[in-house]
């Protein structure tokens, strides 16, 4: 714990953390508890007498209600699953065959090959999107979950890969080689000793993959037009604002629901999670 | 054919082609990338083709265009606008990843201590970064409505403030409150990622440090500071390129208001360019911060091998 005397901890420790665990962690609890209070309430003057806007004492489920009966919201849900799935288990194929490759096999331009996946990753959506939109038109993608489901994995399988090549070469050679005298031939070498092995970066790459697909939000703006095609991000933006009209008690209660599914995904693997989110960084 | 009949009287069956294939090392490695390479062939490489040569036409929505050459550079080039986001990207980059590293370090510091309830806190202080941008920024928004602001209300109580802040109505003020929304945002990042930098730091060479009477601030300088420098390095050159291309954020507060005054390169790119149609134009200013983001990128490969090489 920390040394010296007790003001001291209070100033250097818990203050601090109790300031940055507010700052982080308020927004949260504002979306939280709009979703649940009655528009009443909702739309009072913030410098209103008698008005405590921390508390309800009259909690509604009449948002939800809105969002599950008078939107799409629930085909949003699902559209978002299907696509961050699917494009998922493509990336993490993709990704752990490109990085047994890259990092257990020898062949010509291995390293530069590296090199460009890497760079690939850096790639921001927002620099492709417009010639891509064209090019999802031309191939008859625009407004399919699979112009999602195939775009998706360019900002995931670099990343994957990446993961991925961390890991296969920190098994040891032996591993591989006992299996090849054994009889095993390369590909079910890589099948049935290394990929086992791997299982853990899998994972880490798979929820952080996941995750990165249900947040991405420009390709699903741009590319899907149709309300019942949208993801949640998409949906909730475009059809919960009214021109300039916003509705805050559906809007913040489509908000939480659309974050529960990343939260439970991430509250089961919060430590392959972080092991994902610092391999991919530190590679 | 013949050879494969005469080898099949001789009591084992010769692998098939196939798998003979796979025992090569070069062409296993190519089936393996052959997928990855196809993916980000048909969705990186050529839309990136694709999106030099929109730039150099005049396309419209539905209308193929002309070769005009650099006729939409130099369009933005002498565009207000354009200049504002181009201004207001290197402003918003600069302070969010000043305070992003800074805060973040200090929380990553309060983590690295051995407290109660130390996981627990760990797993909620990513919230911000996992839970989608677009969503929680609706929050933020939210709280900053004109009419209905709970930092007013907050502000007001405290005695700080007599009359309303109308947070995004004011161009400076709008600035900052997209500035803050991404501090918070990106926060948790860099503190995780620094953390597990921290973590691989052995506590002796602190303990030596201390020993020896260095003050806790030498300690940090002389001894944490240099060892977290290759991590803080790319988490620093990542965290840039991703906010130097930031979208959502701006998107979800202003939308670039109030007046065009809180545009970034790519919302505009994507005002011009989807919300006008003006394809070739958005494209051209969208690939206006590939320079910028090929330099970092450069700095980052070049940093990372020279860390590697050490």
């Amino acid at each position: 714990m920390i040394e010296g005397a007790r003001w001291r901890r209070w100033v250097f420790f818990y203050l601090p953390m109790a300031m940055f665990l507010v700052f982080l962690l308020f927004p949260f609890y504002w979306m939280i508890i709009t979703s649940f209070r009655p528009d009443g309430e909702l739309y009072r003057p913030w410098n209103s007498v008698n008005y405590n806007p921390f508390w309800t004492t009259r909690p509604t489920l009449e948002h939800v209600r809105y969002l599950f009966e008078e939107t799409l919201f629930s085909q949003w849900l699902w559209n978002t699953t299907f696509i961050a799935l699917v494009s998922t288990v493509i990336s993490l194929v993709c990704g752990v065959f490109a990085g047994y490759a890259l990092s257990r096999l020898s062949f010509p331009f291995a390293g530069s090959l590296g090199t460009g996946i890497f760079i690939t990753y850096l790639v921001p959506q927002t620099l492709l999107f417009i010639p891509l939109a064209e090019i999802i038109r031309n191939y008859k993608l625009g407004d399919t979950p699979w112009s999602l489901i195939l775009t998706y994995p360019t900002f995931l399988i670099p990343f994957c890969t990446w993961l991925m090549m961390g890991y296969f070469k920190a098994i040891p050679r032996e591993l591989e080689e006992c299996a090849r005298i054994d009889g095993a031939s390369r590909w079910k070498a890589m099948l049935y000793i290394i990929i086992p092995v791997a299982i853990p970066g899998i994972l880490s790459a798979g929820i952080f993959a996941f995750t990165l697909s249900w947040n991405e939000f420009i390709y699903a703006l741009v590319f899907l037009s149709s309300p019942e095609q949208k993801t949640v991000p998409v949906g909730v933006t475009s059809e919960l604002i009214r021109g300039d009209v916003f509705f805050w008690g559906p809007l913040m209660a489509g908000a939480l629901l659309g974050s529960v599914p990343v939260a439970i995904a991430y509250s089961f693997f919060v430590e392959h999670y972080v092991s994902g989110l610092t391999g991919s960084v530190k590679g | 054919m013949a050879v494969q009949a005469i080898e099949t009287t001789f009591g084992e069956a010769p692998p098939p082609r196939r798998q003979r294939l796979l025992e090569d090392e070069r062409w296993l490695a190519f089936m393996l990338l052959v997928p990855t390479m196809v993916l980000l062939g048909m969705f990186i490489a050529y839309p990136f083709a694709r999106g030099i040569l929109l730039s150099v036409t005049n396309s419209r929505v539905g209308v193929p265009g002309q070769f005009v050459g650099l006729a939409n550079y130099y369009k933005i080039w002498n565009d207000t606008i354009f200049r504002t986001a181009v201004y207001n990207t290197f402003l918003y980059t600069a302070v969010t990843t000043v305070f992003k590293l800074g805060l973040g370090l200090w929380l990553a510091m309060l983590l690295n201590r051995d407290f109660r309830g130390k996981a627990f806190t760990r797993a909620f202080i990513l919230l911000p970064f996992i839970i989608p941008t677009v969503l929680s920024t609706f929050a933020w928004k939210w709280m900053f409505d004109p009419t209905f602001s709970v930092l007013n209300w907050v502000l007001y109580h405290l005695g700080l403030i007599t009359g309303r802040i109308n947070w995004l109505g004011d161009p400076d003020l709008a600035m900052i409150s997209i500035i803050v929304v991404n501090i918070w945002r990106g926060v948790p990042f860099f503190a995780i990622s620094l953390l597990a930098g921290l973590q691989t730091i052995s506590p002796e060479l602190n303990e030596a440090a201390a020993i020896d009477g260095a003050k806790p601030w030498q300690r940090f300088w002389h001894v944490t500071w240099p060892l977290l420098l290759p991590v803080t390095m790319v988490v620093v050159l990542f965290s840039v390129i991703q906010t130097f291309a930031d979208f959502q954020i701006v998107y979800v507060m202003t939308g670039g208001g109030p007046a065009n005054a809180t545009h970034l390169f790519a919302t505009y790119a994507y005002q011009i360019g989807v919300g006008t149609g003006l394809l070739s134009e958005g494209a051209a200013i969208s690939l206006a911060m590939f320079p910028i983001l090929f330099l970092v990128v450069i700095i980052q490969l070049l940093y990372i091998r020279r860390v590697e090489v050490r």
